[in-house]
């Protein structure tokens, strides 16, 4: 399976960066480079293999539901890069 | 008094002593680092725009803030710089977490401190998220290797491991999600251990891929590693992912003695590809080891040539999904822009590197609709394949053995226009992470060039006492740990 220029358009899209053509020319080609090495992966027999996404038998780690000091909001707020009041603040979302 | 050059253990034999004290320590390794590390880089020098607060970043400081006698107890730990430091900048070398200062101590720091020492105020360069084999990929320029400027380090934590090898830290931590700490080790000529996956906290440290990464010690000598490890290791209620079983005393396994220990030889490892050189260094050493007593065989993890692509889907996808949250509202760079979408857009775009880009991309494609059971599905079941080699070769042996690298420190610029060559060098190394499994690398010798080779010891799940005991013995028996560069 390859990788072509709309593809990476999209994906790009999708992890919300923006690419100049220099950088989408660049980053397609050695993508495409680096998933031609990666395709050795389905020469391998992997129907009847269970996956693993975490390697130890760790199953829903709980605590005690209890309320606990949180970090003070000038604290939070303190690298912030735009802030208003408590909140942090954003470009206009809604129109 | 030249105390830069001491390990940790010999310098808390001078204090307890009272031949030295903290402040002496300090300023002498201070004086050294003005010296050495203009031509190493070791450490990240911040603009001062890029510094909001009023803390100095020269002068040590105690691991907690306002904290300061406990920083006259100690030795101070330098610490890679995406391990997060209350209220000093940790940036992870990128552009994109400028001026970050954390709210909170990681973890691991409060447990230095706890312990009585003090961190250098000083962070180690990496690879722009450890991002990288070779600590060229920083936004605050690359870290070179102390055995020879014109190499590089290895990385991602090749600023821990220079500023170490070059006497410019006493100890250091690290990160390592597929070699970041046993790579650059390796490269320095100096000891570094990535535990088994859980047994130190990962609390605190900026994620790269969660279920892989891990934080661990680089040092001098085996027994440094052994007693970073005893301050660090433990449970943490605060990562969910943390092992709930109490740490040992890893001092108990500096045991000069490998009779009896079985170890495998994997065969995978030494095909083509490996560096002649490294391969002779390597054979040597085995061959020291018999004579120390370890028994050794040849066995077989079949599926390591898959480890590498495995690897770049896997933690890719993990770091597409923890990258997201570098987006210009809560900390760092905020591009200008038009409207919400174009604001997350550009300040990704001028935030992040290229070798970020490659991984968000490359991640986000594997987890995509349409790609997913191709790319990322299956390399979740490799990655149990990977493991059960593991599993069947620790059925009748305690450890196996490998070099570190195929090759020993590279040219800077020599793989940086090729991705996939500079990925391939983390071929020994990364099967550890995908196993969970503790690894160290420690000196074994060096090339007629002059650069140190590293040898590898893989163990079972939370062995740690096995790998000390190897590299102990092979170190008390040899003398390259106690080789040091000229700069």
């Amino acid at each position: 399976m390859g990788i072509d220029k709309k593809t990476v358009e999209g994906v790009a899209h999708l992890a919300r960066i923006e690419l100049d053509a220099g950088e989408l020319e660049r980053l397609s080609s050695q993508l495409e480079h680096i998933l031609a090495f990666i395709d050795k992966l389905s020469s391998l027999d992997t129907d009847n293999v269970a996956p693993t996404s975490h390697i130890l038998p760790i199953n829903n780690v709980l605590r005690k539901d209890e309320p606990r000091p949180s970090l003070p909001i000038e604290k939070v707020l303190a690298n912030a890069p735009s802030k208003q009041g408590s909140f942090f603040s954003v470009p206009k979302v809604i129109e | 008094m030249d105390l830069h050059k001491l390990t940790a253990h010999a310098l808390l034999e001078k204090l307890k002593n009272k031949e030295a004290t903290s402040e002496q320590i300090l300023a002498d390794l201070e004086k050294r680092i003005e010296e050495v590390d203009p031509k190493v880089n070791a450490y990240v020098r911040r603009q001062k725009s890029e510094s909001r607060g009023q803390k100095t970043e020269k002068q040590g400081i105690p691991a907690k803030s306002g904290d300061s006698p406990q920083f006259s107890k100690g030795i101070p730990v330098s610490i890679k710089d995406n391990i997060c430091t209350d209220g000093y900048n940790t940036e992870c070398c990128s552009k994109i977490l400028a001026g970050f200062k954390p709210p909170y101590n990681a973890t691991v720091i409060d447990k230095i401190s706890a312990a009585g020492h003090g961190i250098l105020g000083l962070k180690c360069n990496m690879d722009e998220f450890a991002f990288g084999s070779s600590t060229e990929n920083s936004c605050f320029g690359a870290t070179r290797n102390p055995w020879d400027l014109e190499r590089v380090p290895g990385g991602s934590s090749g600023g821990s491991a220079a500023a170490v090898a070059g006497d410019e830290a006493i100890w250091a931590l690290g990160s390592d999600t597929g070699g970041s700490i046993r790579q650059p080790a390796s490269f320095c000529g100096i000891v570094g251990l990535k535990p088994t996956y859980g047994r130190v906290s990962r609390y605190g440290l900026i994620a790269f891929a969660s279920s892989l990464d891990q934080i661990g010690p680089l040092t001098k000598d085996v027994q440094d590693a052994a007693l970073l490890m005893n301050i660090i290791a433990g449970y943490d209620p605060h990562d969910s992912t943390s092992i709930d079983i109490p740490a040992p005393d890893y001092t108990q396994d500096l045991i000069n003695d490998a009779k009896g220990l079985k170890v495998g030889i994997p065969k995978e490892y030494f095909v083509e590809g490996l560096d002649p050189e490294v391969k002779a260094v390597i054979e040597e050493a085995i061959s020291k080891l018999k004579g120390l007593g370890a028994q050794f065989k040849e066995v077989s993890l079949p599926h390591t040539e898959y480890a590498v692509p495995v690897y770049y889907i896997i933690a890719t996808a993990e770091a597409s999904s923890n990258l997201a949250r570098f987006d210009g509202v809560q900390y760092g760079l905020r591009a200008k822009a038009d409207g919400l979408l174009d604001m997350y857009k550009k300040t990704r775009q001028q935030g992040f590197g290229d070798e970020a880009k490659r991984r968000i991309l490359l991640g986000t494609f594997a987890l995509s609709h349409g790609y997913y059971d191709a790319y990322y599905l299956r390399a979740l079941k490799v990655r149990t394949l990977i493991k059960q080699d593991f599993d069947h070769v620790f059925k009748d042996c305690d450890c196996i053995i490998t070099p570190t690298s195929p090759t020993p420190a590279f040219r800077a610029g020599e793989k940086t226009d090729d991705p996939l060559k500079m990925y391939l060098s983390d071929i020994y190394t990364i099967s550890a992470n995908l196993a969970g499994i503790p690894a160290i690398s420690f000196p074994c010798g060096f090339t007629k060039n002059g650069l140190p080779v590293g040898l590898q010891i893989l163990g079972k799940p939370l062995a740690e006492g096995t790998l000390f005991r190897m590299a102990y013995t092979y170190e008390q028996n040899t003398a390259w740990h106690t080789m040091k560069p000229r700069l």
